[in-house]
């Protein structure tokens, strides 16, 4: 597990990585493989109308692919969170999906107006939405706990007033 | 648990078409958070809940949902009925509690869901 760690003056970044996963993840970011393919959907501020539509999309994809029906469930609910996220909390923005042979790569890109703490964040029970998002049965304070429990690997980069990124990484045989 | 029991327990009302009275509900949850449905549901299983908006039909494009149950009176809308159609998702309606609607299952042998 490694802490918070801040890279620049003003963006503060999250990771969490299943220490089974570390070496492969690293691995990873240092390759920076291409995807065999490549989904791409946009996901519209307060659309609850259409919000998980991208991550439905996804997991039938990977269905067809062959993937397992356990590791599917944990991508399903790990995108399907933080493509709420994105609606709830965010102006906007997108998600794109890269699956590679051993994993999968999903990357959340908002337009702000960013997470003023990420470490208090992640502390179930805790949440910043509002009313409509709680009455819709959102809200919770665990979507992003939801998000660390699912995926292999979890990274975060945000501050107060910018965009942020969300990106998860679950690998097919975990 | 057959869906025809389900039906007589909990008077309620069928709003798919095409119900299979022989159904097997194997095993349910009860929650009004999408966070706790997405979290607890790892095998086919009963949600007895009082959302009824177009999120809850979306859960079972994430996880394996047997049928949903609205609790408290609640109705859908038709075009929460048709896309839970076009999914090939039971949905159920109780004039019945959340509290009340478990209760009676659980008393009746359905179990809790594996968490």
């Amino acid at each position: 597990m490694l802490a918070c760690v801040a890279v620049k003056s003003s963006m503060a970044e999250y990771w969490n990585i299943d220490p089974a996963f570390e070496e492969a993840v690293n691995a990873f970011i240092s390759k920076k493989p291409e995807a065999g393919v490549v989904l791409e959907f946009e996901i519209g501020e307060r659309d609850f109308v259409n919000s998980g539509k991208g991550s439905a999309e996804v997991k039938n994809t990977l269905k067809r692919l062959g993937i397992g029906p356990e590791i599917l469930r944990r991508i399903a609910v790990a995108s399907y969170e933080a493509e709420i996220n994105v609606t709830a909390h965010s102006q906007g923005g997108k998600m794109e999906s890269f699956i590679h042979d051993e994993l999968i790569h999903i990357r959340f890109t908002d337009k702000g107006p960013g997470i003023a703490d990420i470490e208090q964040a992640m502390v179930p029970g805790f949440s910043t939405a509002d009313d409509l998002v709680r009455e819709m049965g959102f809200g919770a304070g665990l979507g992003l706990p939801n998000i660390k429990k699912n995926s292999d690997a979890l990274h975060i980069v945000s501050a107060k007033g910018e965009p942020t990124t969300v990106e998860i990484f679950i690998f097919y045989g975990s | 648990m057959k869906l025809k029991e389900l039906v007589t327990l909990l008077e309620a009302e069928i709003l798919t078409p095409d119900p299979d009275p022989e159904l097997d509900i194997p095993c349910a949850f009860a929650s009004d958070l999408i966070s706790d449905i997405l979290m607890c549901t790892k095998e086919p299983t009963l949600v007895l809940t009082g959302l009824t908006n177009t999120q809850v039909i979306r859960l079972a494009d994430m996880i394996d949902i047997v049928a949903i149950v609205f609790v408290r009176g609640k109705r859908p809308s038709m075009e929460l009925v048709e896309m839970a159609t076009e999914r090939n998702l039971l949905l159920i309606t109780t004039r019945m509690t959340l509290y009340r609607s478990s209760g009676l299952l659980y008393n009746a042998g359905l179990r809790s869901c594996k968490i």
